[in-house]
C-alpha cells in the first residue's frame, strides 16, 4: 500500500504546470475562445514535452505511460481551462487505438500511423460518446481524427475510426466554444470498422471508464483554479472596511467547496491507478470519481460566482473562463446523478 | 497528530519517492488481517449485545471487553510492545480497524485516552508519564474523559476561565474552576484537561494541560443525560484540586500547543477511522436491497442519497490512505484535519439520514429489532458537526489556514 505520487509524475507535473501557466493565460484563453481550434502551436509544445503522446505505445514514439501518469497533468489543463482535446487525444484515443492495433481486419498500418502522429502532436482527436447517447460529439470541429461508435448492424456495437475528409461535421453551439461540439454524420464501411461485437463492447465500456477519470482530473484542476481565484479575490475586495474574505459567510462558502475539492481527489487517483491495473472494481471507482469531481466542481463554480458577486457575473472578469469550462465537464461523459446510479447498481450487483 | 503511532515507527519509508502507487495490502499485511478477523470473530462479543456504555452496567462491560483485548494485545496494535502493543505501523491499524468494524464489534470505552491522550503522551509525554499511563490506559483499567469545554468556553476554547494556582507546597498546583460536556465524564477515572496558568498572560499563552485523578478531593461529578436519555457527558467541579507537578503534560504555559495535538487526533487521523463508515455503509446498501424488495417507492427516492454515501465514506478511506502514506513518508497532518472532520462529521450524518429515510415511519421504533441501530447511529452522528470543535470553526480554518483568507 503505497497511495502517492513518484517523485518523477510530481516532476512531470510541475513542468507541465510552469510551461501551461506562461503558454495558456486567461488572454490565450480569450483568444480561444474567439476561434477555437483543435491544433496549435501549445499543442506542439505539449507534444513535445512527451504529453500528448503520453498513453502513446513507445514503439510509435509515445512515453507508453498510463492514466496514471496522465491524471496530474489533466489537472494542469484544468487548471488553465486548456482548449486543446487532451482528454479526448491522450487519454481516449491513443490507448484505445493502442489496444486495437493489431485486431482491426484492415487497416492496420493506419492506426500505427495515427498513434505515431498522435505522438508528433500533428493530428487532434475527438471521441464520440457510446451508441445510442444524445451528447454531440465533443472536440468535433476542427479534429482530424474521430473515434465513433455505432449500434452495430445485428445488435453488436461497433468502433469505427474517421478522418476528417470521410465525415461531414455540423457545429453546435457550446457555452464555452473551445469545447467544439458537432454532430457528425458519416458512413460506417468494413474500411472505418476498427472493432466490433465482445471487443467493441469492452473497449467502449473501458473507454467511458477512462473519459470519466480523465474528465474528473481535469475538473479537480478548474475546481481549484475556481476557488483560489475567489479566494484571491475576497482577500482584496474590501467592504464595511475590511477584506470580504474575513467574513465568516463569505469563508464557509469557500471551505465547503474545498473540503469538496479535497475528498475528490483521492478518488480521481484511486480510480486511475485501478483502471490501468485492470482492477475488478475499477468501473465502479471511476463512476465515483467522476461523481465527486463533478459535485466539487458544481460546487466551487456556484460559490466562486457568488464570491465575486457582479463582477463575476461580467465578460471582463475572467471567472466565466472557468466556469463555463466546470459546467460543461460537470456533465459530459455522465453527470453526478448519473454516475450515482451506476455505483449503486454495481454495489446491488455484488451484494 | 497520529493515531496511537510512537514516534519511532515515523521513519521515512521512502526517501527517493519513487514507490510506484500501489493500493494493495502486501501479503503480511493481509496475514495480519487474517489474524485479527479470527481473533475477533472468536472473541468479540456479539453484536450490539453489550448494554449502553453510557450506563454504569454497560460501562463496566466494555471495560471487561477492554480488557480481553488488551490481554491478547489487540487493544492498541500500533503501540510499541512495551505498552501493551504489537508495534505494528499505521496500515496495519488501519487493517484492525477494518477488521473489527467489520466484526461490529463494541464501541471503544477508552477512546479518549487511546485515541487522543495516547498520540499527545507520546508526543509530550515523559518517559514516567507513558510507563505510568499508558498500559493501564490499554487494558481499560483506567478510562479517560475530557476537560476542554467549559459554560463560556466551547468553540471559543481559549476563553477558559478554570484555574490552576502555585500549590503552597509548591510541589503542585490546585485547580479550580468547571468543565462541561465531559465525555464518558459520568464513569471515568481519569480527566484530560486545560487550566489557566498565568491569568496575566494573552489568551492562548498561561494555559496548562493536566492530569487529573477524578477521585482526587474537590473534585465533583454531575452526570447530564444526552438527548437518548442516557448520561454520555457530564458536568465537572474542580474545588482546590491539588494536582502534583508531575501531571503536569507538556510543560506549564504550553497547553494550547499540546491541546492542539490532541485536537488534531481527534479531527484527523486517530478518531474516527475510515472503517467506521465503510462497514455503516456496507450495511446501508443491504437494507437498500432489502427495503427495495419490500416498499420499492420509498426505496428508489433514497437511490442517490445511498450511493452518495458510499462514495463520501470510499472518499474518506481512500482520503486517510493519502494522508497516512504522507506520513508514513515522514509528512505531517496539518489543517487538513479540519477538512477531515467536516468530512466524516458530514458523511456519518448523511448514511444514517439515508438509512432513516429507507425505514419511513419504521425509523422510529426505539429500542429493539435489527433496524433500531440506526436511529441510535442517528442521534450519534447528530454531535458528530458539534464535537471536536464545530464545523464552523473548522470551515474557518479552512479558509483561513488552507486558502489563506484573513481571520475575522
Amino acid at each position: 500500500m503505497h497511495f502517492a505520487f513518484t517523485g518523477q509524475q510530481i516532476e512531470f507535473r510541475d513542468t507541465v504546470r510552469q510551461v501551461l501557466a506562461r503558454e495558456c493565460t486567461t488572454d490565450d484563453l480569450r483568444a480561444a475562445f474567439a476561434a477555437p481550434a483543435a491544433r496549435t502551436a501549445r499543442w506542439a509544445t505539449l507534444a513535445e514535452l512527451g504529453v500528448v503522446g503520453l498513453s502513446v505505445p513507445e514503439t510509435y514514439g509515445g512515453l507508453g505511460l498510463g492514466l496514471l501518469d496522465l491524471v496530474l497533468l489533466l489537472e494542469e489543463a484544468g487548471r488553465v481551462a486548456l482548449p486543446e482535446p487532451l482528454v479526448a487525444t491522450s487519454a481516449l484515443a491513443a490507448p484505445l487505438l493502442g489496444d486495437l492495433e493489431g485486431a482491426g481486419p484492415a487497416g492496420a498500418t493506419r492506426v500505427r500511423s495515427w498513434l505515431e502522429e498522435i505522438a508528433a502532436g500533428s493530428i487532434a482527436a475527438a471521441v464520440g460518446p457510446p451508441p445510442g447517447s444524445p451528447a454531440p460529439v465533443a472536440g468535433a470541429v476542427g479534429a482530424d481524427l474521430l473515434v465513433l461508435t455505432t449500434p452495430g448492424p445485428e445488435g453488436g456495437p461497433e468502433v469505427h475510426v474517421v478522418e476528417a475528409g470521410a465525415a461531414e461535421v455540423t457545429p453546435i453551439t457550446s457555452l464555452d466554444p473551445t469545447r467544439r461540439l458537432g454532430a457528425v454524420t458519416w458512413e460506417p464501411t468494413a474500411e472505418t470498422r476498427l472493432a466490433s461485437g465482445s471487443r467493441a463492447a469492452s473497449t467502449i465500456r473501458s473507454t467511458s471508464d477512462r473519459a470519466a477519470v480523465a474528465t474528473a482530473a481535469e475538473l479537480l484542476g478548474v475546481t481549484d483554479r475556481m476557488i483560489v481565484m475567489a479566494a484571491d479575490y475576497a482577500k482584496e475586495r474590501k467592504q464595511f472596511g475590511r477584506p470580504i474574505g474575513a467574513f465568516q459567510a463569505v469563508k464557509h462558502l469557500l471551505a465547503g467547496a474545498q473540503v469538496k475539492l479535497e475528498f475528490a481527489r483521492p478518488l480521481v487517483y484511486g480510480a486511475a491507478w485501478a483502471l490501468d491495473l485492470g482492477a475488478p472494481d475499477a468501473s465502479r471507482s471511476a463512476s465515483a470519481a467522476k461523481a465527486c469531481a463533478s459535485d466539487a466542481a458544481s460546487e466551487a463554480a456556484r460559490v466562486s460566482l457568488q464570491v465575486h458577486g457582479a463582477i463575476g457575473y461580467t465578460w471582463e472578469c475572467d471567472l466565466h473562463l472557468f466556469l463555463k469550462r466546470a459546467w460543461a465537464l460537470s456533465e459530459a461523459w455522465g453527470s453526478a446523478a448519473e454516475h450515482r446510479r451506476r455505483v449503486l447498481a454495481s454495489l446491488l450487483a455484488s451484494s | 497528530m497520529v493515531c496511537q503511532i510512537s514516534p519511532d515507527t515515523l521513519e521515512p519509508m521512502d526517501p527517493t519517492m519513487d514507490t510506484p502507487m500501489d493500493l494493495r495490502y502486501t501479503d503480511a499485511q493481509e496475514a495480519f488481517r487474517e489474524e485479527a478477523r479470527s481473533w475477533l470473530s472468536a472473541h468479540a462479543p456479539s453484536p450490539h449485545s453489550l448494554p449502553s456504555l453510557d450506563t454504569a452496567e454497560g460501562f463496566e462491560a466494555h471495560r471487561a471487553w477492554e480488557r480481553t483485548m488488551f490481554a491478547d494485545r489487540w487493544s492498541v496494535v500500533s503501540w510499541p510492545e512495551e505498552y501493551g502493543g504489537r508495534g505494528v505501523g499505521i496500515l496495519e491499524w488501519l487493517i484492525f480497524e477494518e477488521e473489527y468494524w467489520r466484526a461490529q464489534a463494541p464501541l471503544r470505552v477508552s477512546q479518549n485516552g487511546i485515541f487522543l491522550l495516547a498520540p499527545t503522551l507520546f508526543e509530550f509525554g515523559t518517559d514516567e508519564q507513558k510507563a505510568r499511563f499508558l498500559p493501564p490506559m490499554a487494558s481499560g483499567e483506567e478510562i479517560w474523559c475530557q476537560g476542554w469545554s467549559e459554560p463560556d468556553a466551547g468553540s471559543d476554547l481559549a476563553g477558559i476561565r478554570s484555574r490552576a494556582g502555585r500549590a503552597e507546597s509548591d510541589d503542585g498546583w490546585v485547580l479550580t474552576g468547571q468543565k462541561t460536556w465531559a465525555s464518558r465524564g459520568a464513569f471515568a477515572e481519569w480527566c484530560f484537561g486545560l487550566f489557566r496558568t498565568d491569568p496575566e498572560a494573552e489568551r492562548h499563552q498561561g494555559l496548562t494541560y493536566f492530569l487529573v485523578e477524578m477521585d482526587s478531593p474537590g473534585v465533583t461529578v454531575r452526570p447530564i443525560p444526552q438527548i437518548d436519555g442516557e448520561t454520555g457527558f457530564a458536568e465537572l467541579f474542580f474545588e482546590e484540586v491539588f494536582v502534583p507537578d508531575s501531571l503536569v503534560l507538556g510543560g506549564v504555559g504550553r497547553g494550547w500547543n499540546v491541546a492542539m495535538a490532541t485536537a488534531g487526533s481527534e479531527r484527523g487521523l486517530s478518531l474516527r477511522s475510515p472503517a467506521r463508515y465503510s462497514e455503516a455503509v456496507a450495511r446501508l446498501v443491504a437494507l437498500y436491497a432489502r427495503r427495495l424488495a419490500l416498499d420499492p417507492e420509498r426505496a428508489v427516492l433514497t437511490a442517490d442519497a445511498v450511493a452518495q454515501a458510499w462514495i463520501d465514506a470510499e472518499a474518506y478511506r481512500l482520503h486517510t490512505l493519502w494522508t497516512a502514506t504522507r506520513v508514513l513518508d515522514g509528512g505531517s497532518v496539518g489543517s487538513e484535519a479540519s477538512a477531515n472532520k467536516i468530512h466524516w462529521s458530514e458523511t456519518d450524518l448523511a448514511i444514517h439520514r439515508a438509512a432513516l429515510a429507507l425505514l419511513g415511519p419504521a425509523a422510529e421504533l426505539h429500542g429493539g429489532g435489527a433496524d433500531a441501530p440506526w436511529l441510535d447511529g442517528y442521534l450519534f452522528a447528530l454531535a458528530g458537526p458539534i464535537y471536536a470543535g464545530t464545523n464552523e470553526i473548522q470551515r474557518n480554518v479552512v479558509a483561513e489556514r488552507m486558502l489563506g483568507l484573513p481571520r475575522g
